[in-house]
């Protein structure tokens, strides 16, 4: 093999990969999403038939309520119950620093199945731990109103510690001079927090927001197996309805129009996002 | 530090989260050993008074539980060692060479970080179908790789801080290009690897979606995918789904125990730097 090949050699297996199940994949779901494809051999032309039902479609539109809710949710607790976490970390001397760090963790490295589990027995109305504590027998997962919020719950419980570490890392890259400065010019803990912590971590913060959004708006796994998307629809998400159209009504066509749906809705917040926080200007 | 104030309720505050935090994990624990009545007692009890292996014993009995564990390993694991593969080979070509296309091609892989993998579902299951492959462990291993952008860029990273002289030394000695990957690269980046590996293995073990869309048979079934099938069944045989759910967690926890620092070195620096 010449060096000059190399290269392409090295990266032939990723981009190979990268084409027939995700380029090609991305492709194909235009063209289904203008077919009403009911099984592998049943496909008829359709054209926009498809989009026009998902934007009458009412139950799209929870589905896209709830995920929204889900993802502002995430982002309005769980973001800031993270970087709580890795504000109290920060300091090296702190004994204990590895536990602490490592129990925040253990949530990330359990199956969404299991954490459903785990939860279905916390908020259960008489038995559930939740409602011993609070002395209450409310019924959280049966109770429209109360479904996502308890599901926003479950998300900081598992994520918080996930996105701690990103800005743990952040913290710890901020050079030390500039609180010092801030110090010499009189400011506070506050202070110093808004104008030196949070400019600082601007780059994790970004990240942050932007891979947790993108998180979240795939929110599947806790509602099918806590919830099936109930009561009623009121915790249906939109991968779940592309996976009921696709797989339980088989209903192919119609779940891949839910799916660029999707696409277009992440794309959209993603620039929107990469655009506010100016992520890429530097380079 | 120095205010003790200040350092007083810094640690109360995290004794506190941890005890929040890990409360669920100890109930978990705690209700895989307890006898079924016990698990719906009133007041509760948070250490099981009269400790069994019940669930445990039921567990293996009414499930193929061995058969999941063994199915969960073999795809984690074959999903990792190829991850691995694809992306030190992805990333040692974008840190050492120089070639036509690089910039545009880098950019694709940055770009393929941000595309979900759930959007491509349909068309995925379509094209396994026309492949034959629904129901088998490459129709759920190959498709998953396609989202290795990640592991290339992270690869990239940390090849980059290999010093070139190595490389081209190397190369006076007639090393071939793939020999430099193999001799000089690798044994290089193995931390880096350990922290990969954890990510993917993580991933692969813990997916439940995709294994559920592309597995059919039961006898093929992973952890997350019994279990499931489980809670439909067993609705409120909770000391069994606990036990279950215990059983899933202690490997994971094991490898995450064992390779601790080069996982927190990886996850940050996709965050950090650049």
């Amino acid at each position: 093999m010449k060096p000059r090949y190399a290269p392409y050699f090295f990266l032939a297996p990723f981009f190979t990969l990268f084409t027939v199940f995700m380029v090609y994949p991305l492709f194909d779901s235009i063209r289904l999403s203008t077919y009403s494809v009911r099984g592998m051999q049943n496909q008829t032309f359709v054209g926009l038939e498809n989009i026009e039902r998902l934007i009458a479609d009412p139950l799209f539109w929870t589905a896209l309520w709830n995920t929204a809710y889900f993802a502002a949710g995430s982002l309005l607790l769980q973001l800031p119950v993270a970087l709580a976490l890795a504000l109290l970390l920060s300091n090296a001397r702190l004994k204990g620093r590895n536990l602490f760090r490592l129990s925040f963790f253990s949530p990330v490295l359990i199956s969404g199945v299991f954490i459903a589990v785990i939860f279905y027995l916390l908020y259960d109305r008489r038995y559930g731990l939740v409602n011993r504590v609070l002395g209450s027998e409310i019924q959280w997962l049966q109770d429209p109103d109360l479904v996502m919020p308890a599901l926003v719950l479950a998300g900081v419980w598992r994520w918080a510690g996930f996105n701690m570490v990103y800005f743990l890392a952040g913290l710890q890259s901020i050079r030390q001079e500039l609180y010092e400065a801030a110090a010499v010019d009189g400011a506070g803990p506050w202070q110093s927090f808004v104008h030196v912590t949070i400019p600082a971590l601007k780059p994790v913060i970004a990240f942050v927001v932007i891979t947790s959004m993108i998180g979240s708006f795939q929110l599947f796994d806790l509602p099918y197996v806590l919830t099936e998307g109930g009561p009623g629809n009121a915790s249906m998400t939109m991968v779940m309805y592309l996976y009921k159209h696709g797989f339980e009504f088989i209903n192919l066509g119609y779940a891949a129009t839910i799916g660029w749906a999707l696409a277009v809705i992440i794309g959209v917040i993603s620039i929107i996002q990469v655009r506010l926080f100016g992520v890429f200007r530097e380079n | 530090m120095r205010n003790p104030v200040r350092t007083t309720i810094t640690y109360v505050l995290l004794i506190l989260l941890t005890v929040l935090v890990l409360t669920p994990l100890f109930w978990v624990v705690s209700a895989s050993f307890k006898p079924s009545g016990e698990i719906f007692s009133y007041p509760p009890t948070f250490l099981p008074q009269d400790p069994t292996l019940e669930n445990f014993t039921r567990l293996f009995q009414e499930m193929p539980i061995v058969q999941y564990v063994v199915n969960s390993t073999f795809l984690a694991t074959s999903h990792t060692l190829l991850l691995l593969a694809i992306a030190t080979m992805g990333g040692f070509a974008f840190a050492k060479y120089s070639f036509r296309g690089r910039g545009v091609l880098f950019a694709i892989v940055l770009a393929s970080m941000m595309i979900p993998f759930h959007l491509v579902l349909v068309p995925l299951f379509t094209l396994l179908y026309q492949f034959g492959w629904l129901d088998t462990y490459q129709g759920v291993i190959l498709p998953y790789l396609a989202s290795s952008g990640f592991g290339v860029f992270l690869m990239r990273q940390f090849i980059l801080g290999v010093p070139s002289d190595l490389l081209d030394a190397a190369r006076i000695d007639g090393t071939s290009e793939f020999g430099i990957y193999w001799r000089v690269i690798i044994p290089a980046v193995k931390p880096a690897m350990g922290a990969l590996s954890i990510f993917g293995f993580l991933g692969a073990w813990n997916e439940f979606l995709w294994p559920m869309i592309v597995l059919r048979d039961a006898a093929k079934y992973t952890l997350p995918l019994g279990l499931a099938s489980l809670v439909g069944v067993y609705r409120q045989e909770y000391g069994m789904l606990m036990a279950g759910t215990l059983l899933s967690i202690l490997p994971i926890l094991a490898l995450f125990l064992a390779m601790q620092r080069e996982f927190v070195q990886g996850i940050t620096l996709g965050a950090v730097k650049e």
